[in-house]
């Protein structure tokens, strides 16, 4: 039997050998009395883009939010299964395990940009100043360098003490972006996180997740096919808060086995 | 779809009829919410005219300098003096030592119920706290003077039992609820996703409060204060009850010193002669009053409106 037979697609030499960064297992979540995920094992490996793609609805931003403990803020919901942040393996769901612990780890960005009422550089700066950093170089060389990697220095170096509302959506986005990579986490979620910006806003958003996909570990949520066909190395799909199809983009996204994942892939192209 | 007629309308185009009912209809709604804008209007220029109207003849006779220019208030007096000046005092000092009362434990209030409070006692608390507001004033201020001046003679000996000091502290407390009721409303009105943003980025409940709460909401916070201040200026029986009514020039909070409300009330409850000098001054200090309390109008909605500009 060879190895593409196996139940797991195949992988390349080079990819099994990317340690995980993340190990969902058997995740359920519940709002109240509304269960939305159920069961969910997921692994995300380290420096890599791992998609969730899915209808809307099918729990895509909810299990995002999970990996941050972001339901939290919000009453009555309820987890249970397994959630391991590698390395040290921080067990991010235990009852005794600080969220703020969890935060510190993960940067995120968000559907819609999402700014603080403050300048340029203080929104970038924002991370490291919770994080203790005062010195006013380190901070500069930081804010510099999260920009650069946001893709927006070049338009905002002049004007790092505007107000960040003075920037268009973008802008605001990248500058998100800057924002989340400032205190270099080690993962990065990113909740459909050009869904509010038009074509040109998107097709530089992507080029910067490539290439800061060989420095972070990314798990991006999308509902453009083309979006995680283009930039994702592993692709899960989500129907209904079940994880129904896991394993490399090439193979999910081009010959889907689950009928389900075949539907709205079909459903996407036409 | 809708069946299309002969003449390419469609079947549920509405008559001309229907249409030119809708356009009256639309149109006397828009007269009479003018009518009702233009009322308020009209009522608050009415109490400005009255209030010019019957200080003019005051000021011409004892002149503007007699009543800037002076710090003695004596107009019941054989020989009366006008300066107004020991009456804003009084205002001042009682609105200020409020404020210094009411804006961090406003703040600290309002940052508690919208971060901390578990959403059961959030709920549960602002109707509470907005029940103070509906304490009459009157009982505010003996609540100033049978209560909170012995508290403070205990602390501070040779205390006069009138005082600016019970009268500020209680007006603070009487103006809280409108303060931390207002900037609950506004921190609760930030997005969301900026309170998720700072989350997901690490802060503390204490740094999202600080950081990126308070500076979200901060022309509703603003307006909010100055609202309360304004009620605290206009206010009248908590300051007459405990601060006296002896008009003197200081800012000292451990003397008494009458209001411009105080002497208002003074005046319109003794025997002054209709149309007398001392009757007039009445109006002038009136006017007075609602200067200061139009100024910290203004400067409420030019601070909030400076700030939408923004887009915040």
């Amino acid at each position: 039997m060879t190895v593409a037979a196996l139940p797991i697609p195949s992988r390349t030499a080079e990819a099994e050998e990317r340690p995980l960064k993340l190990r969902i297992a058997n995740l359920s979540f519940w709002y109240g009395r509304r269960q939305v995920l159920f069961d969910v094992t997921l692994p995300v490996r380290e420096r890599r883009i791992t998609a969730l793609i899915g209808p809307s609805g099918c729990g895509k931003s909810t299990l995002l939010r999970c990996i941050n403990r972001l339901h939290d803020l919000e009453p009555g919901h309820r987890y249970q299964g397994r959630i391991l942040l590698e390395p040290g393996g921080l067990d991010v769901l235990a009852p005794h395990t600080d969220p703020l612990l969890v935060r510190l780890r993960i940067g995120m960005v968000f559907q819609k940009p999402n700014p603080f009422p403050t300048s340029i550089y203080e929104n970038v700066a924002a991370g490291l100043r919770i994080r203790g950093v005062r010195k006013r170089a380190l901070l500069d060389e930081q804010v510099e360098k999260s920009l650069r990697r946001a893709g927006l220095w070049a338009e905002v170096k002049d004007r790092l003490h505007d107000h960040a509302f003075n920037l268009s959506g973008g802008q605001q986005q990248r500058l998100c972006i800057a924002r989340a990579l400032a205190p270099e986490p080690e993962l990065l979620l990113l909740d459909e996180p050009t869904s509010a910006l038009d074509p040109a806003a998107t097709a530089h958003i992507e080029a910067l997740l490539s290439e800061l996909k060989s420095r972070y570990t990314i798990l991006l949520v999308t509902h453009l096919m083309q979006q995680a066909a283009r930039i994702a190395h592993d692709v899960a799909f989500l129907h209904l808060g079940r994880l129904v199809e896991f394993g490399p983009a090439a193979e999910v996204l081009v010959r889907p086995r689950d009928p389900r994942t075949r539907r709205y892939l079909a459903g996407h192209a036409a | 779809m809708p069946s299309v007629g002969a003449e390419g309308l469609s079947s549920f185009a509405p008559s001309a009829g229907f249409l030119r009912r809708r356009r009256l209809l639309a149109g006397l709604f828009a007269a009479l919410l003018w009518a009702a804008a233009a009322l308020s209007v009209l009522i608050t220029l009415a109490i400005v005219a009255v209030l010019i109207g019957e200080s003019l003849p005051f000021l011409e006779e004892v002149g503007l300098s007699a009543v800037l220019l002076d710090t003695v208030w004596t107009p019941l007096f054989a020989e009366p003096r006008y300066g107004i000046w020991a009456l804003v005092a009084g205002t001042l000092t009682t609105t200020l030592i409020a404020l210094a009362l009411a804006l961090p434990a406003g703040l600290a209030l309002a940052l508690y119920l919208c971060e901390y409070a578990p959403p059961r006692l959030r709920e549960a608390a602002k109707p509470v706290l907005e029940l103070l507001a509906a304490v009459p004033t009157v009982v505010y201020g003996y609540f100033a003077l049978l209560v909170v001046t012995p508290l403070l003679q205990g602390l501070i000996p040779g205390l006069p039992p009138f005082n600016m000091l019970a009268a500020g502290l209680v007006l603070g407390v009487m103006i809280l609820p409108y303060a931390v009721s207002l900037s609950e409303d506004a921190l609760r009105a930030v997005p969301r996703e900026l309170r998720e943003a700072a989350y997901a980025l690490g802060f503390t409940r204490l740094q999202t409060g600080l950081g990126v709460m308070l500076p979200a909401a901060r022309s509703g916070i603003v307006s909010a204060f100055l609202l309360a201040l304004a009620r605290a200026m206009g206010e009248t029986m908590v300051v007459t009850l405990a601060a006296g009514q002896n008009p003197r020039f200081t800012f000292n909070p451990l003397e008494g010193a009458a209001t411009m409300t105080a002497y208002i009330v003074q005046v319109s409850f003794g025997d002054v002669p209709y149309g007398s000098r001392a009757y007039r001054s009445l109006f002038v200090v009136a006017l007075g009053l609602f200067l200061c309390t139009f100024a910290v109008n203004l400067l409420a909605t030019l601070l909030s409106r400076k700030r939408s500009h923004r887009g915040a």
